[in-house]
């Protein structure tokens, strides 16, 4: 079930990439042939979570399993290290 | 720098790549973080590691406050060493009042790859900028 959110639906208000109607999500990490997630990377993880600091789920950001595990893990990285937050009222 | 025997080679000493974050607390000097981050150097080498890059990343402002200090130094090492030198170099980190926080990570080989790029200054134009394109 590949189907795509509806505009209507309140998780395109989370969407971290906006996107034309009917346009098929894809992973950034096989598309760009990027291997390694530099926890240490603020602005990049940035991406990935939401302006609470939390991260963003596989079905909003298009990202495959493989990479989303190494999201997560680089994501705990880095708030350990307190390079992102735990939690934050307005991230972006 | 870092020359890349990945496996075991004729040598009988596996070395293995690790990468340690440590945040020392801003009250320190500029001279007793030198003396705090040669002490770290030195006891890397003398356990047969090698230090492949070190990395001050000066005082930096820390996402949340830690012993209520909203500052820290980052200091980066990357390194080879021995597996088991790693339980005894985390003692230390643990020993130290100095240290407020500290993160070591073993390297896999794309993440070596990754160091290595990032040191010669790639990113930049490179891959920095199909991180963005797939942002968009």
């Amino acid at each position: 079930m590949k189907k795509k959110a509806n505009a209507s639906s309140p998780a395109m208000v989370f969407n971290t990439m906006p996107e034309a109607p009917q346009k098929k999500k894809f992973c950034r990490f096989k598309k760009n042939g990027i291997k390694y997630l530099d926890y240490k990377d603020a602005n990049f993880l940035l991406k990935f979570v939401n302006d609470q600091g939390k991260v963003l789920p596989r079905r909003l950001t298009g990202t495959s399993l493989k990479y989303q595990r190494k999201v997560s893990q680089a994501i705990k990285r880095a708030r350990h290290i307190a390079v992102l937050p735990f939690t934050g009222d307005s991230l972006k | 720098m870092a020359t890349k025997t990945k496996s075991k080679t004729a040598e009988t000493v596996v070395l293995k790549d690790y990468e340690s974050v440590i945040v020392f607390t801003p009250v320190l000097s500029e001279e007793q973080l030198k003396d705090a981050v040669s002490k770290y150097r030195k006891l890397i080498t003398d356990d047969a590691g090698e230090l492949v890059h070190e990395e001050n990343w000066g005082l930096t402002k820390l996402a949340y406050p830690i012993q209520k200090k909203s500052t820290g130094f980052y200091v980066l090492l990357e390194y080879r060493s021995k597996p088991d030198f790693i339980s005894k170099f985390e003692l230390a980190f643990r020993r130290d009042e100095r240290i407020m926080r500290y993160l070591t990570v073993s390297l896999d080989r794309h993440a070596v790859i990754y160091n290595q790029r990032k040191r010669n200054g790639e990113f930049n134009q490179g891959k920095k900028d199909q991180k963005q394109e797939g942002a968009k």
